[in-house]
């Protein structure tokens, strides 16, 4: 059933593409999560009035118990490195120059997390473990998303007030 | 094989946008079922997960996207997609979950969301046309439809008058959902001097694009017993399969819904299905569809539909009620959880707790049917007392 | 259980709460563009649109000649057997006449999309394809037509060599 092709101009492709862009809504809890962010500069953290497992981003239910949650409420931004990455290339395959750093954060007081930019770092100084904040763009720039954060950056830990 | 009830049901709202991601639908929709039935999470087994192309959400892997939506926290959990035919295949996959002795109680949830999808959901779609012979001519989804409908009308001599009968019939029907997007009380002008979009498919001839979510909970007889005074059992299931090459085969007639009916049939024992089945929820995402469908369910003979529609037969009160619910021309069409919706409805009939939908005479039997890809897919789930 | 839910979820928004960002949405396309091979069947199909002809292929085991062609038969389950020429001749099956484009933007023209039955491949083997050269309101199922193809310095091995199908005289 196979027909040997000598002529590689035989070969025929036909090209296309899919034309649709999305819109995305946050839903309800990420409505919360978003304003949030953009509203206060902080991040927001919804609790299973079951089993108390608190959620970042906040969801609308507890997955494991299946009850709804309380209201999300503000968290402080800050964090610990769970695990991080060094990208040297972006989607297109162009070399990135300086490299970036992502890195999951775990949000101190709860169960999740969220993947960002670390910023003011050198990346041979980032180390899993390494205690990190939220850098918010001024609130005149921030549209309600994820990238209302500029990057995360490791806590100066400053000495206490004499 | 082991018996299989439906013991919960559950809905959100048909709406043609929601604020609500789709994970939040299928929670609502997955929790309503459960607090219906009595269940926890904890007394759930294994997940099924139905929905329409990835897509529409514009989410790859939707499946997993759901799951914690869907209550598969940590569970066995599958999803499936057989197009438009997605909705009832969902209750027929946790049919088969449960009748193989795996699994004693299954939840079944089905979402789509298709209003993220810009400019319009359609563009989704264009993909379903061979990629070199068919879409270099600039096909739209209305095409098939469109191609289908008058090549049954022409073959059978049926008007535009008398398959309008059936969109005036169903958004009339949807006008008592609670949950419905576009219930209406319209006249068959309406219907005709609506918008002509691909003749002879006009605008009032199609069901909305629609975002939203439902499921069932099933399970075994001895957990149905134990759990539910009414359960609903899984008298017959069928579905069937023709050839993606459309334009190779008569569209007048859908014989994959008849070879699913058959199968469904001969699983429930039924030699006569007008006289045997109380209730029917073909797939109606447009109104020539429920006609087209009704005689590849082998409810009236071929071209007969439209009698049937004009004599007042499939009214909710008719001798033959349906589409009760409203149909997706009338509740609407997130595609899976349309079909889903057919299920859940038959559900609550059967029960008679459909309150201002309910038909008269308490029926015994029902049969929900959903239809999908490129009219290819038939799906078939016959549900008793 | 309907009976018993007096309140059920689900939060209609307005395409305004969206355009006026009520809520808060993320706007995202995709980058995803395709090459999709031809493949042996329908790359041959290709390079004889390119010639002005429709080539089927022929079942030895059901005897059908089959349009679009394909290397198996899906029937039968075996590969197909030669390569056969058909005619660029048919019959309108069925027909629409459409006015709006795939984003539901209204045409001024419509399109008038059809399966058409081509001569000498098997009864109801047809393929999707236009309609032109005729008035909406003259078309019909059964009606007779032939391909219209563009000159063969345009054809560039494609479906749409074919420009469209016209109503034959006296068809």
């Amino acid at each position: 059933m196979r027909e040997k092709l000598t002529n590689p101009e035989h070969v025929r492709t036909w090209p296309g593409s899919i034309p649709v862009e999305y819109v995305y809504t946050a839903g309800v809890a990420g409505e919360a999560y978003l304003r949030a962010i953009k509203e206060r500069g902080r991040l927001a953290a919804s609790a299973c009035l079951g089993c108390g497992t608190k959620y970042l981003p906040p969801r609308l239910y507890c997955e494991r118990c299946f009850e709804k949650t309380g209201e999300p409420r503000d968290v402080e931004a800050r964090g610990t490195v769970e695990t991080f990455t060094v990208a040297h290339r972006d989607l297109e395959g162009r070399q990135l120059e300086p490299p970036v750093v992502y890195a999951f954060v775990r949000i101190d007081g709860t169960a999740g997390g969220l993947v960002h930019r670390l910023g003011e770092v050198d990346p041979g100084d980032v180390h899993i473990g390494l205690e990190v904040e939220a850098v918010f763009l001024p609130p005149a720039q921030r549209t309600g998303s994820i990238l209302d954060i500029a990057h995360f950056r490791p806590v100066r830990h400053r000495p206490a007030a004499t | 094989m082991a018996k299989v009830a439906v013991v919960g049901a559950g809905m959100t709202k048909f709406v043609r946008r929601a604020q609500e991601t789709g994970r939040e639908l299928s929670w609502q929709a997955a929790k309503m079922a459960l607090d219906s039935a009595g269940l926890t999470l904890k007394d759930v087994d294994a997940v099924v997960i139905g929905s329409a192309p990835d897509a529409f959400d514009g989410v790859h892997m939707k499946g997993e996207y759901l799951a914690d939506g869907s209550g598969a926290w940590r569970k066995p959990c599958i999803r499936n997609f057989v197009g438009g035919a997605t909705g009832v295949f969902a209750p027929i996959q946790g049919w088969y979950h449960i009748a193989s002795g795996q699994f004693d109680t299954v939840l079944v949830v089905c979402e789509e969301k298709m209003s993220s999808c810009h400019p319009h959901p359609q563009g989704a779609f264009i993909t379903i046309f061979d990629h070199t012979t068919e879409r270099p001519l600039g096909p739209n989804l209305l095409w098939i439809f469109a191609l289908e409908m008058n090549r049954y009308m022409t073959v059978h001599g049926i008007t535009k008058e008398e398959i309008a009968l059936v969109a005036v019939k169903n958004k009339k029907n949807a006008l008592d959902h609670p949950c419905a997007q576009l219930g209406e009380e319209l006249t068959v002008e309406d219907v005709l001097n609506s918008e002509v979009l691909a003749w002879p498919v006009n605008r009032l001839d199609v069901s909305p694009a629609s975002d939203g979510a439902a499921a069932v909970v099933m399970c075994a007889e001895h957990v149905a017993k134990r759990v539910s005074d009414k359960p609903v059992w899984v008298e017959g299931v069928g579905w069937h399969l023709d050839t993606a090459y459309w334009t190779n085969r008569d569209l007048y007639y859908p014989r994959y819904v008849e070879y699913a009916a058959r199968m469904a049939y001969e699983m429930a024992g039924i030699k006569e299905p007008r006289k045997e089945i109380h209730i029917v929820e073909p797939y109606d995402p447009f109104d020539y569809k429920e006609l087209h469908h009704l005689e590849g369910l082998l409810l009236c003979e071929r071209g007969g539909a439209a009698r049937l529609t004009a004599d007042g037969v499939t009214q909710r009160d008719g001798d033959l009620p349906v589409c009760p619910s409203g149909g997706l021309l009338g509740v609407g069409n997130p595609i899976a959880a349309a079909g889903l919706m057919k299920v859940c409805e038959l559900f609550w009939q059967l029960r008679g707790e459909a309150g201002k939908r309910q038909v008269p005479g308490t029926p015994r039997r029902g049969l929900a049917q959903a239809w999908g890809d490129l009219m290819q897919v038939g799906t078939v789930i016959i549900l008793g007392r | 259980m309907t009976v018993k839910i007096k309140e059920w979820p689900g939060t209609a928004l307005s395409s305004r709460d969206i355009e006026e960002g009520r809520v808060l949405t993320v706007r995202h396309k995709l980058k995803a563009e395709y090459a999709w091979d031809a493949g042996v069947a329908i790359g041959r199909y290709l390079r004889e649109l390119k010639n002005g002809r429709l080539v089927a292929r022929r079942c030895g085991g059901c005897d059908r000649i089959l349009l679009p062609p394909r290397m198996f038969c899906e029937q039968c389950f075996v590969p197909t057997d030669e390569w056969v020429y058909v005619e660029d001749t048919g019959t309108v099956n069925t027909f629409s006449i459409c006015y709006v484009r795939w984003d539901v933007a209204r045409l001024k023209e419509p399109l008038l999309p059809a399966v058409i039955n081509v001569d000498g491949a098997s009864p109801g083997m047809g393929i999707l394809h236009l309609l032109g050269e005729v008035r909406p309101e003259d078309v019909h199922i059964g009606m007779r037509v032939r391909a219209v193809w563009k000159s063969p310095g345009e054809r560039e091995g494609a479906i749409t060599d074919i420009k469209y199908w016209k109503p034959v005289q006296g068809g």
